[in-house]
Parts: C-alpha cells; sequence; structure tokens
C-alpha cells in the first residue's frame, strides 16, 4: 500500500497507525482539524486520498465523498455503518468494509455486564464501599437478573450472542425483527411495543437505519414499564433520549444501562444523579483484543482492494 | 363450680412452634415467620442475654439465626439445653460450631440453594465490570471526563477468558453455566474432581488451577482447609493480567497480601464482595481503579429472601413435626 493516501476520520488505535505507517501508508489525520476546516482538509489533500479509515463517530457522509474524487475504499473501524453514506458509495463506485464478527463477543458482554450492573447496582456498591460510609450487618436489597425476561430489539449476530448469555441465566428470551427468524426456543413479538411490554429488559441491538431511529420511544419506554430496564448497545439515535431521561427521572422506567448517546460524547447530565443508571462512553468494542482484531480487518480489507483481490467484509 | 370442657365443635387452636431469635430481626422477616412461629425475640426482652436465656429458653427447641455475624457455638448451647435445630438464612455457616452442634445433637439447617442464582449472577457481573472498567468507565463519564478527555482507555475481554473456579459447588457450577455461555473454558479445584462435569477441568490444587486460569472466582466455604487459600503462590501463579473474583467470605483470601499484589501488579485486578473484616475495607483498595468493591450484597435479593424464608419454614415445620430436613449442613 506504498504511498497511498488514507484519511483516518478518528483517533486511531496505534497499532493500526503504526501498521497503516510501516505498508506506506501516507496518513491524513482528519481529527486534527477543527470541525469546521475539515471538508477544507479533504480539498486540500484530495489529489492523494484514495481510502478512507473511518468508525462510529465519523464514517463518510455525503459532503466528504463529494470531496475526495479520488476515493476508491471506506474501511470503517466499527460494524455499524450509520455513518457512510452507502447510496453515495454505491453510486460512485466507492468500496465499503466494516467489522463484523470480530467484536460481536465483547459487545454481547457488555450488554449482559451493564444489566446486572444496573439490576444488582454495581457501581453504587463500589461506590458505597468505598466511602467508608459501609456500617456492619448493613444491606441494599436490588433486583435479581436470573430468569428475568429478556427481550432484544434485531436478532442479527449480536442479538443472537445476548440471547445465548442471557439463556445461561434461565432467562426466557423474546425478540423483534423486521420478519421472524427461524429460532423455535424464542418468542417473537412483530411491534417493538409489543416486545417492550412482554419482558424486563429491553435490549437495544440492531443497525440504525431511518426505519429504526427512535424505535425505543415513548410508547416503548411505557411499555417496559417502572420495573423494566433498557440496554442499548446500539446507536444514541435508536432511543428517544429526552424522553429516556424524562422517564427515568420520573421514575416511569425502572433502569437503563447505555453505551451510546444521541449526540456523544455529550450525556445528559440529569442521569448523573441516578443510581439506577450505568453509563459508559462506548465502550462494547473497547478491548485491546477485539480493537487489535478490528484494525487487522480493516488493514486486511484495504490491502485486498489495493492488491485487486477479494475484499474480506465488503458490505458495498 | 364445673368446668365446661370443650365440644367437638370448638377448633383446638395449635400453639405456634415457638422458634428463638437472638439477632434483630427486620419487619419483612417478621412478617414472614410470625404467622407460622411463635417468634420469642432476645432484643424485646430487658434482660441481658445469659439472664434471657437462663430465664426463658430452657424449653427452646429451635433457634433461628439470619445474619452470619457472630459466633454461635458451645457456651450458648450449653444455655439452651433442648435445642434441636439451628435454622440459618445464610449459605455460609462458618459462624455456626458445627462441632459443637453435633456433639449435642443439634441439627444446623442453611440457605440451601437459594442464593446461588443471585451469588452466580453478581460473580459474573463483578468479573464483567472489572475486565471491562464499567464502574471506572461510567465514573468516567458522571464526572465529565469522556467530554474534555476522550475516549476511555481500552479494557479486556471477558469472552474466551480462562476461568478457574475454587469450589464447584452450588454457585461455582451456576458461574460456570454462565460463562461456558461467554466462550469461557472453565477448570476448577474442589476437594474432588466432579464426575457430573466431564467438560470442566479438573486440578488437584489451587496453585496448578491458577497457573493455566486467567480467572479465579472463589466460591467455596470457609472452613480451616480454606482460609488464605489465595495466598501470594497463588497470585503469582495467576499472574499479572490475572484477576480474582471473591463473593465467598473475605478470609478465603490472604488480604494484606491481594493489597500487595494489586500494588505490585503481581496479578491484574480484583472484584470483591467480601472482606475479612467487614464493614472496614482495606484503605489502599479504595484508591486503585483496577479492583470493584463491593458491600456484600451479592445474593441480597428480594427474590433470593422470599426464597430463603420459604425455605427456613419448610426446615423448621419438618422439625417439629419430626421429618426430613431439607437443607442440613452435613458435618
Amino acid at each position: 500500500m506504498d504511498k497511498i493516501g488514507v484519511l483516518v476520520t478518528h483517533k486511531p488505535l496505534p497499532y493500526l497507525e503504526q501498521e497503516l505507517t510501516r505498508r506506506g501508508c501516507r496518513l491524513f489525520r482528519l481529527w486534527e482539524s477543527p470541525e469546521s476546516c475539515r471538508l477544507e482538509f479533504c480539498r486540500e489533500n484530495s489529489s492523494e486520498i484514495r481510502a478512507i479509515v473511518g468508525n462510529s463517530n465519523f464514517g463518510a457522509d455525503a459532503a466528504t465523498i463529494d470531496a475526495l474524487p479520488k476515493l476508491e475504499i471506506v474501511a470503517s473501524f466499527s460494524v455499524g455503518l450509520d455513518k457512510v453514506d452507502l447510496p453515495k458509495c454505491k453510486e460512485r463506485g466507492i468500496r465499503v468494509t466494516n467489522t463484523p464478527d470480530v467484536l460481536t463477543d465483547d459487545v454481547a458482554d457488555l450488554a449482559i455486564g451493564l444489566t446486572i450492573s444496573v439490576m444488582r447496582r454495581i457501581p453504587s456498591a463500589d461506590k458505597y464501599a468505598r466511602s467508608g460510609a459501609w456500617k456492619k450487618g448493613e444491606y441494599t436489597l436490588t433486583t435479581r437478573f436470573s430468569g428475568k425476561r429478556v427481550g432484544i430489539l434485531g436478532l442479527g449476530r449480536i442479538g443472537l450472542a445476548i440471547a445465548k448469555r442471557a439463556e445461561a441465566f434461565d432467562c426466557p428470551i423474546s425478540y423483534y425483527s423486521r420478519s421472524e427468524k427461524p429460532h423455535p426456543n424464542y418468542t417473537y413479538y412483530s411491534t417493538p411495543v409489543d416486545l417492550a411490554s412482554n419482558c424486563d429488559i429491553l435490549v437495544v441491538a440492531c443497525a440504525l437505519t431511518e426505519e429504526t431511529r427512535h424505535i425505543v420511544n415513548r410508547a416503548v419506554i411505557d411499555a417496559l414499564g417502572p420495573k423494566g430496564v433498557l440496554i442499548n448497545i446500539g446507536r444514541g439515535p435508536h432511543v428517544d433520549e429526552p424522553e429516556l431521561v424524562a422517564a427515568l427521572v420520573e421514575g416511569r422506567l425502572g433502569g437503563a444501562g447505555l453505551d451510546v448517546f444521541e449526540n456523544e460524547p455529550h450525556v445528559p447530565e440529569e442521569l448523573f444523579a441516578l443510581d439506577n443508571v450505568v453509563l459508559v462512553p462506548h465502550v462494547a468494542s473497547a478491548t485491546i483484543e477485539t480493537r487489535t482484531a478490528m484494525a487487522d480487518l480493516v488493514l486486511g480489507n484495504l490491502e485486498a482492494h489495493f492488491l485487486k483481490k477479494p475484499l474480506l467484509t465488503a458490505v458495498v | 363450680m364445673a368446668t365446661t370442657t370443650c365440644t367437638t365443635n370448638t377448633p383446638k387452636i395449635e400453639k405456634k412452634p415457638k422458634v428463638l431469635v437472638l439477632q434483630r430481626i427486620n419487619a419483612y422477616f417478621e412478617g414472614v415467620l410470625s404467622p407460622h412461629f411463635d417468634l420469642l425475640k432476645a432484643d424485646e426482652s430487658s434482660l441481658p442475654i445469659p439472664a434471657f436465656l437462663s430465664t426463658h429458653c430452657r424449653h427452646i427447641r429451635a433457634l433461628l439465626v439470619m445474619a452470619p455475624i457472630g459466633t454461635f457455638g458451645s457456651s450458648l448451647l450449653d444455655q439452651l439445653p433442648s435445642l434441636g435445630l439451628i435454622a440459618c438464612t445464610s449459605a455460609g455457616v462458618n459462624h455456626i460450631d458445627i462441632d459443637a452442634c453435633r456433639k449435642r445433637s443439634v441439627a444446623v439447617t442453611n440457605a440451601g440453594e437459594m442464593f446461588t442464582p443471585d451469588a452466580a449472577d453478581y460473580t459474573v457481573g463483578l468479573l464483567v465490570d472489572v475486565l471491562r472498567r464499567v464502574v471506572m468507565a461510567d465514573r468516567y463519564v458522571r464526572n465529565g471526563s469522556w467530554m474534555l478527555k476522550g475516549d476511555y482507555p481500552l479494557g479486556s475481554k471477558v469472552s474466551g477468558k480462562r476461568v478457574g473456579i475454587v469450589g464447584l459447588g452450588s454457585i461455582g457450577s451456576h458461574v460456570a453455566k454462565r460463562l461456558t455461555a461467554f466462550g469461557c473454558p472453565i477448570s476448577y479445584f474442589s476437594r474432588a474432581p466432579k464426575p457430573n462435569y466431564p467438560s470442566y477441568t479438573y486440578f488437584p490444587n489451587v496453585l496448578d488451577l491458577a497457573r493455566e486460569s486467567d480467572v479465579l472466582i472463589l466460591s467455596c466455604a470457609l472452613t480451616d482447609e480454606t482460609r488464605n487459600i489465595i495466598n501470594r503462590d497463588v497470585m503469582i501463579a495467576l499472574g499479572k493480567d490475572g484477576v480474582v473474583i471473591n463473593v465467598g467470605r473475605g478470609a478465603l483470601i490472604d488480604e494484606p497480601e491481594l493489597v500487595r499484589c494489586l500494588k505490585e501488579g503481581v496479578i491484574g485486578g480484583a472484584g470483591l464482595d467480601v472482606f475479612v473484616n467487614e464493614p472496614e475495607v482495606p484503605e489502599e483498595l479504595t484508591h486503585m481503579e483496577n479492583v470493584v468493591l463491593s458491600d456484600h450484597r451479592a445474593v441480597t435479593t428480594p427474590e433470593s429472601f422470599k426464597n430463603v424464608l420459604e425455605l427456613a419454614i419448610a426446615n423448621l415445620d419438618a422439625f417439629f413435626s419430626g421429618k426430613l430436613l431439607l437443607s442440613p449442613v452435613s458435618c
């Protein structure tokens, strides 16, 4: 990949940066420009840029693609492609790859970890144990996770991995999907509200598209109810965030474990005072093992493209 | 004056059996138990305990022990000559002198498997929270650091980690089932291999187990053999990325040594729900970011307590009607 210009939209994993450089790529670091100057940065370097390495925060929108006439491939450091203008890429003949499968386990692990952390109030327990306020014989009652009904929005790779783990906790599994899947042990519901009405824990695990934007809305939150728990390891825009915040603050929703937000890194401050929420900064795939595997996929896809070999994980 | 004898139309009122309670009993427990038993509560008497026992408890046959705090041994048993059963609502009975009970033919029952699902769930929760840094990441968000400092440092993958379970009893086997679904290969140390679990690898000692594990889960009872079973050698064998999760009893671990090993990077992290001298938590731990600490709440859910009380009632009923106890502790 000697001398190939690669626009990196975000601060990359050091391993990825080293490897791209070692293979001869010329890196253009978009995140180092202030937001208002980014398109200009693209135009200035457009004669060299043939590839974009994007992520879940900044992929390749229409304006960026238009500014890069030599763009051939967008290799996203993510599985979600909501930040890539796929129709435009198709139109321009630009290839698009993502990082499926390698992050499935991490995301599913975190979904279950967040669920237990919310229901059993682990962050509060930690804070209390460190505080010196813990008195002999005192204990706090929290709600059991095992056996609770788990409802999953989207039964793709990640949804299935979550279901497999939750089953080991004796949780009955139900799901909503565009169509029913061949899983006789899992109960299908044809609308998100029906699913929410029939589960204790609702997990968002579908792709973000125009149809699934705000799939968790007021009606779904109401159906989940004051004992229900929402876990979002999808995308912030899956959930109507103001409605979610109001429901949590007013006690109309029992709790939430959130890895993603509508306007990251902004997190509604009203949530900070609540001990029935667990908030993490978009870390569902953030382990050394998985990020390295994701980097290898990005590198593998880029190399395959420029060597004119079949791409590893092409979406377009 | 002739006394009128009861006619057969008047139902004979069965007196509820008396059960002694020496600890403070909360309203919920009392509400569930009092329809079945006449609770004799020591803390409602103005008498100090020894006088209370000698005055009111000579005929007491059953004692209810709730919190696993204090010691219930010879000196108490000597003052309860009619005692036949100590019904505990905890899983652990290391606060009961089992030998002293056996010598006096006093049976002991515990919580059986009623706490198991919650203990297993909490264990997994602690493990994910340590490896994935969930508690610290939550703090990072709440103190505004995500806005100011950017991405949080990477954690470590849970799926596929080699899990070593110390004590493959009820809780250990439930943890194993859960972590198997995370793709974790399971090994264990137990007093003897368990033929029911052929897919788990048995190690004859904790040191060998630690060498072949990334994570050590402590889910065994505290006995003389298991006190300080996690010592420096075991932690060295576990290694610098190794994690210890303890939902058993604090004294299973050499606590000062644990603190040293964490400070020195001999092991990578720990998730601890129990401590040697609760509610004291070693001060150095409270400043560490690679640990998750917890206030002994692994099993405190309404679901557990409801089940545990039902089991205690069943044990007491069985005892008073001369039937087999449901969850006797074997000596």
